[in-house]
């Protein structure tokens, strides 16, 4: 079963981090994509650039409709994702808890799409 | 017994039992609903005519599993003939013994990815077998609701593959606390019931009774399980004293204690003795102990007061709420008069403004040391923010004493 997780944290709390926490940081992210890789569940993984560098597209009545940025002002935004294979919700849930994003932001887990399947 | 009324039964008893084996043998909730609903149908004809089988939920376990296997051969083949099913006759015994998977089933039921009220409901309706209009009438919603919440529930059951299976150990006991607190929940929505819908609610602690005996079966090691059948059991032995002619909620001091349910208190202080020997504390049991020591005192003023304050005061370690440290100060008023109890109080303030049993209790021992005014002020306050109709004519009655005693 192919689980997305989509990670969402609050940007504009972002801390200035000392070189040395973020290379702490780095580290945790690589870490989770070792254990998750050698555990065989790792599908696919992409972090996203912040929404400020974001553009909104909307095609109404067959006009395309530009704006700069996400719709609504939220605190939490997408920031990642990652794509998992998984037994059931249970196991996703615990790989869940492990994606170092999940301490300060949190974790969406949704189901992927099957053909045939809703 | 007719058959339609040995069905109702059979059907009350057994659901849970046969739905977790339909569950567990072809993944489907809704498969297993629809099959166990077919097979209800064939057994209204068929004990109408043939008489009941001895081991009627083994019968609807292997009819039900039949017409599952039928309905998934007819979604693949598109085949909508009928088909003429080999049934087993009624003194078939069945030869297979239906393997108990209600363990499993109330795990996926309640498991923590779901909404609190769908797990509420899904375990009313799946492992209680109350139908769907029964639960919405509980819950006070219509019954498409009801009936939608159901459906949501059991949708993210497949889509987001929850598991059916015991949880392993390191999910084991958080697991089994959110069992506990469903089960509890249930309880409670029946227990708080008052006014015209209470008989109906009420049903809700029997039902909720009958889920713990079965956790209770399905976990002997765990002793908070049995702390929490302990628990109902002995705060439902006060169901006829608690409620009087006009429905409303008669308080603890006053209830005419002869007609507290001594089979229930007998039987919930067995357990709650059962769980202490497991030494495993824990909220339940000291709730359930709280409880037991009500029960066993023939008046108000023979309380082991002490013995109360005491249990509070674990439980406020266990599990700090407002309620427990506004009883814990009622209780140590209670044991070692009311100046202690009120200096327990005291520092609440700022936290437990809006709390009614805060001012009622604040109320209460400022007047037993003789404070009327602020007592009174107390007395106000509690009113206003009180929403049971019987604590408020209490409370109205305290005050009015406060003030015709203060002029």
């Amino acid at each position: 079963m192919k689980y997305m997780m989509l990670i969402y944290w609050n940007h504009a709390e972002k801390p200035d981090f000392t070189p040395e926490e973020l290379q702490k940081l780095r580290q945790g992210w690589l870490n989770f994509n070792k254990e998750a890789e050698a555990a065989g569940v790792l599908l696919d993984y992409n972090g996203l650039l912040d929404i400020t560098d974001a553009t909104t597209v909307r095609v109404r009545d067959g006009k395309t409709l530009i704006t700069d940025g996400p719709f609504a002002e939220t605190h939490e935004q997408l920031g990642g994702y990652y794509v998992l294979d998984c037994k059931d919700l249970d196991e996703a849930i615990s790989w869940a808890a492990k994606i170092p994003a999940v301490i300060a932001g949190s974790i969406e887990i949704r189901p992927m799409y099957i053909a045939g399947q809703g | 017994m007719s058959a339609a009324a040995l069905i109702e039964t059979t059907y009350r008893e057994e659901h849970g039992r046969v739905i977790a084996a339909l569950i567990s043998q072809f993944g489907d909730f809704t498969l297993a609903e629809d099959a166990l609903q077919d097979a209800l149908v064939v057994a209204l004809e068929r004990w109408e005519t043939e008489g009941v089988p001895r081991n009627p939920g083994a019968w609807l376990t292997t009819v039900a599993k039949r017409r599952a296997i039928d309905r998934l051969r007819r979604a693949t083949t598109q085949d909508r003939t009928a088909d003429v099913l080999d049934l087993p006759t009624i003194q078939d015994e069945p030869d297979m013994d239906i393997p108990d998977e209600r363990l499993k089933l109330m795990f996926t039921c309640c498991h923590p990815s779901l909404a609190l009220e769908a797990q509420v409901a899904l375990t009313l309706h799946t492992l209680g077998g109350l139908s769907t209009t029964e639960v919405a009438r509980a819950f006070r919603v219509t019954e498409s609701t009801m009936a939608q919440r159901l459906a949501r529930a059991r949708r993210k059951i497949h889509n987001a593959r929850i598991p059916y299976r015991v949880p392993p150990a390191e999910l084991l006991s958080e697991r089994v606390d959110a069992l506990l607190a469903v089960i509890y929940l249930i309880f409670n929505e029946g227990y708080c019931a008052t006014g015209g819908d209470a008989p109906i609610r009420h049903d809700l602690c029997g039902e909720a009774i009958r889920l713990g005996r079965v956790l209770v079966k399905l976990l002997p090691q765990s002793a908070e399980t049995h702390g929490l059948l302990a628990l109902m059991l002995l705060h439902d032995s006060r169901h006829e004293a608690r409620l009087d002619k006009a429905g409303e909620l008669v308080l603890l001091d006053e209830q005419d204690r002869t007609l507290w349910d001594q089979t229930k208190i007998d039987e919930g202080t067995a357990i709650l003795d059962m769980a202490l020997t497991l030494y495993q504390p824990g909220p339940y049991q000291v709730q359930a102990a709280i409880s037991a020591l009500h029960a066993e005192a023939a008046t108000p003023e023979a309380t082991d007061w002490r013995q109360i304050a005491m249990l509070y005061g674990s439980l406020a370690t266990m599990r700090p709420s407002m309620v427990v440290e506004v009883n814990r100060a009622v209780a140590v008023a209670m044991a070692w008069g009311a100046p202690a109890g009120l200096k327990m109080l005291l520092p609440l303030d700022a936290e437990a403004d809006d709390f009614y049993p805060y001012h009622a209790a604040r109320a209460d021992l400022l007047r037993r040391t003789n404070q009327r005014e602020a007592a009174a002020d107390a007395y106000e306050r509690a009113i206003a923010l009180c929403g049971n109709s019987a604590e408020r004519s209490y409370l109205q009655r305290r005050l009015n004493e406060m003030l015709n005693r203060g002029v």
